[in-house]
């Protein structure tokens, strides 16, 4: 450890003002601040003692209520591999193969992503923002298993640069950075982002039967046939019990690959409910929206779609993955807390009135959270001025 | 009509090092000094003495322009040995060497008769000359009060919250009778009510609790219900226009004093305490000590920072420093200079959190006290986290949303957001929890100012 610091202290004039390498000072920052938390004292005015929080431990918590998805988001990979080509394997195997799909693509948007983040410290001179450690790790987790990995670069550049560092970096990003590399993606390479894109084949060639179909994309289309029910239609997968409630709750389906299994969306919420680094209101507004809209929607009945059992909403698709992971991120919310109740509702109905309706996006959450992202701050206008109203009130009393 | 308000929100900051409830005599501490800078809304102050005048306690040392019949008084008698100057001659303090016997300027004495018939005018004038008058300080902006103004109300706090603050029920024992004459002289200097705010979660203090003619209040929950201004906006918000004043148990008993006895009394009795104290405890001394009498052998280590005031609102003093005029503590705190390997990322039950995030194990210990240092444990970035603020603030006030508009220099905003109601120390836990490590008290006091000039 202390062969460490005496390095970086002694490579430290060279980074500061006047140094050869003063232009990357903040990437010469972000790695000694990452090894060693800095030695920097209150001032002398003010508080003289700190919370021992801060934005990297908070980012860290995010990281690790990924982890439970991701980790069961590389078995699944595997799973459906191995079903899809009919094969017998075991536990290792899947996950062996899920590594081989999965890794190179965190790393890839880890790698594309931090490199935009030096560059912009180097030319805006900023520090290097945390929030790329969460950011990094979303990504992947919401795209198919077999998109190209220069895809995923390219939708990781692209969100950093416009939805981030054009409107000054992290904290002042309207848009969700993950949300925006999907939608770019989606609306850029929709063959490779909708369709049969959702099971990793490989060389391998496909078992008799076989349809790639996600969940949501068959009620979808089982609602416009009109042909039989929707649960029918799950029920009749060609892999038995694939879309039975149970298996769609613990998430071995296809889909993208972190959010099929809302047994681990909900592991991820207990911690961030639990070390209340997101916001339980909203997840819990996001669920009660969707409950309350599918239930909505099945008392008008006008399809077969509509009325799905409101439940099934929660766990097909991304909706449980982006109310947990993607609504809740605090920079793009609804700063207020009476907003936050407001917002989540909202995202809740909007991605079910888009799945019912919409027939291009079968997946609704996304542009669900990206349409009440541009909304919330008009939310947080009116819960602001309701307090500043509640002020003027009492002084006329 | 009392009231009892209980607070859920809020956040104690517990440290090792409290004072233990016994006082040492340090009354012959030396050197003691005024210090124009622990005053808001001084802008230019003029001295009234040379170095070597002799003074008494009592005697004004200054007064500042902006309200000239404000007298700042010396605490003791004895020699003016510096007056103390900074950059563009900035004045720092006037520094006076105590005599062994102190003598007083002699204030009217008045009889308990004479009293009852005291006219508004008179007790402000004896209290403006006496160097109590600062002592009552002004809502909105937290400034002096302007002897002209006609307070609303006036508001005390019997209680602070703060982390290892000193208890005035211990402070001020025996001064009883002092005490309920200030409450006397100060229900004359308002229109409204005085209220005198208790915490209703200790015992119920003799002082405070047999007091009469002011209005009673209790108030339960964690830190900050000590501080008067969130007690102010459950009693009696302030709105635009309004002024109120409050003033600390301390300046109530001196101006009883001042009263009955015709001496302005100086005398105070200090916490000295914090983690690396090894004798953490109280000191009979005077006002703006000199603190460098109490640390003789009294530190476990010498890497420390001294702070006149608590934790969270104080400012750092040298070692041959001087106690600020509103003080009653002087916090002593390891200074946080090292660098942590992986610091950020180690679990950790000894660092204090209001957070659960990775890592941060002191909520599974609420009732612990910690030996916090002044390290920072992180660097400033922007806003991220939102509602954080608002758990810790119990007020109908949105801390984040009013920082931003003092930060976008909104005056509108600023005024609809509420500045009037807070000053420094009612955002302090605000930063003190803060991810993102931003200096609020002193972009509040900005605003604060902005909003002064405007």
């Amino acid at each position: 450890m202390k062969a460490i610091k005496d390095l970086l202290d002694r490579q430290k004039p060279l980074f500061q003002k006047g140094g050869k390498y003063e232009k990357f000072h903040y990437l010469f920052e972000a790695t000694e601040t990452f090894l060693f938390s800095p030695g920097h004292t209150t001032g002398s005015k003010g508080v003289q003692i700190r919370d021992a929080i801060d934005l990297k431990r908070l980012m860290m918590t995010v990281v690790i209520a990924m982890v439970p998805c991701l980790l069961f988001g590389i078995w699944n990979v595997g799973h459906q591999h191995y079903i899809a080509t009919g094969q017998v394997a075991t536990f290792l195997q899947k996950v062996g193969i899920g590594a081989y799909v999965v890794l190179p693509m965190l790393l890839v948007s880890y790698g594309a992503g931090g490199l935009v983040e030096v560059i912009f410290s180097v030319i805006r001179k900023h520090p290097i923002n945390e929030g790329f450690l969460v950011t990094g790790m979303l990504i992947p987790l919401i795209l198919p298993p077999t998109i190209p990995l220069w895809q995923i670069a390219l939708g990781t550049i692209f969100a950093v640069v416009i939805a981030k560092e054009a409107f000054g970096g992290t904290g002042m990003n309207v848009l969700n950075v993950a949300m925006t590399a999907r939608a770019f993606l989606y609306f850029a390479y929709p063959a490779q982002m909708s369709g049969d894109v959702w099971t990793y084949m490989g060389d391998a060639t496909q078992v008799e039967g076989y349809s790639g179909a996600t969940a949501l994309a068959l009620a979808y289309n089982t609602s416009v046939a009109g042909t039989s029910t929707v649960l029918a239609s799950l029920g009749d997968s060609w892999y038995a019990n694939l879309y039975d409630l149970k298996n769609l709750f613990l998430g071995a389906t296809p889909g993208s690959i972190g959010e099929t299994s809302t047994l681990m969306v909900l592991f991820g919420a207990a911690i961030l409910i639990f070390t209340g680094v997101g916001s339980w209101k909203i997840i819990v507004s996001v669920f009660g929206g969707g409950l309350f809209m599918g239930y909505l929607f099945s008392l008008l009945g006008l399809n077969e779609f509509m009325v799905m059992p409101p439940y099934y909403h929660l766990v097909i698709g991304g909706l449980a993955f982006g109310a947990v992971f993607m609504a809740t991120d605090p920079v793009t919310a609804t700063h207020t807390e009476t907003g936050k109740w407001i917002y989540g509702f909202l995202i809740g109905v909007l991605t079910v009135i888009i799945r019912v309706f919409n027939p291009a996006y079968p997946e609704g959450i996304m542009l669900a959270v990206l349409f009440m992202n541009v909304f919330a701050p008009l939310i947080d206008f009116y819960v602001i001025q309701a307090n500043k109203n509640r002020r003027l009130k009492r002084a006329t009393i | 009509m009392s009231k009892f308000v209980k607070l859920e929100k809020g956040f104690n900051v517990n440290l090792v090092g409290v004072a233990k409830k016994e006082i040492v005599d340090s009354l012959a501490a030396n050197i003691f000094a005024l210090k124009p800078t622990n005053f808001h809304g001084i802008e230019r102050p003029k001295l009234l003495v040379a170095e070597g005048d002799l003074v008494k306690a009592g005697s004004p040392l200054m007064f500042d322009k902006s309200q000239p019949d404000v007298m700042f008084t010396a605490p003791v008698s004895g020699e003016v040995v510096e007056i103390q100057r900074g950059d563009k001659r900035k004045l720092l303090a006037i520094k006076v060497i105590a005599d062994q016997h102190i003598e007083y300027v002699n204030f009217h004495k008045y009889t308990v008769s004479e009293l009852n018939s005291l006219s508004k005018e008179d007790i402000i004038k004896q209290v403006l000359a006496s160097g109590i008058w600062p002592r009552l300080i002004q809502r909105p902006y937290g400034i002096i009060a302007n002897p002209e103004d006609k307070p609303k109300a006036i508001f005390i706090s019997s209680f602070d919250s703060h982390p290892l603050a000193p208890d005035f029920d211990f402070l001020l024992k025996g001064e009883d009778h002092y005490f309920q004459t200030g409450l006397d002289m100060l229900r004359r200097l308002t229109r409204g009510k005085v209220h005198l705010n208790l915490d209703s979660d200790a015992e119920v203090s003799t002082l405070f609790g047999s007091v009469t003619g002011v209005q009673v209040n209790k108030f339960s929950g964690p830190h900050p219900s000590g501080n008067v201004g969130v007690q102010i906006h459950h009693l009696d918000p302030i709105n635009k226009g309004e002024v109120v004043w409050t003033i600390c148990p301390y300046g109530v008993m001196q101006m009883g004093k001042l009263f009955l006895e015709g001496i302005y009394d100086a005398s105070k009795i200090l916490a000295f305490a914090g983690p690396p104290v090894k004798n953490p405890r109280y000191h009979r001394t005077y006002d703006g000590a000199c603190i460098e009498k109490f640390i003789e052998g009294n530190l476990a280590h010498q890497n420390v920072r001294f702070v006149s005031g608590n934790a969270l609102t104080g400012e750092r003093i040298a070692p041959d420093g001087f106690v600020g005029y509103y003080d009653h503590l002087i916090t002593v705190l390891t200074e946080g200079d090292y660098s942590e390997f992986l610091g950020w990322l180690k679990p950790s039950s000894k660092k204090l959190s209001f957070h659960r995030a990775w890592g941060l194990l002191s909520f599974l210990k609420t009732d612990q006290e910690f030996d916090l240092d002044t390290n920072t444990c992180g660097d400033e970035r922007t806003f991220v986290q939102t509602g954080v603020f608002e758990q810790v603030t119990p007020m109908d006030i949105l801390p984040t949303h009013l920082i931003k508009a003092i930060m976008a220099e909104d005056y509108d905003d600023m005024e609809a957001l509420g500045i009037y109601e807070v000053v420094e120390e009612d955002l302090a836990l605000c930063e003190f929890v803060d991810v993102s490590k931003h200096p609020i008290q002193s972009i509040l006091r900005e605003g604060i100012e902005l909003m002064l000039e405007s």
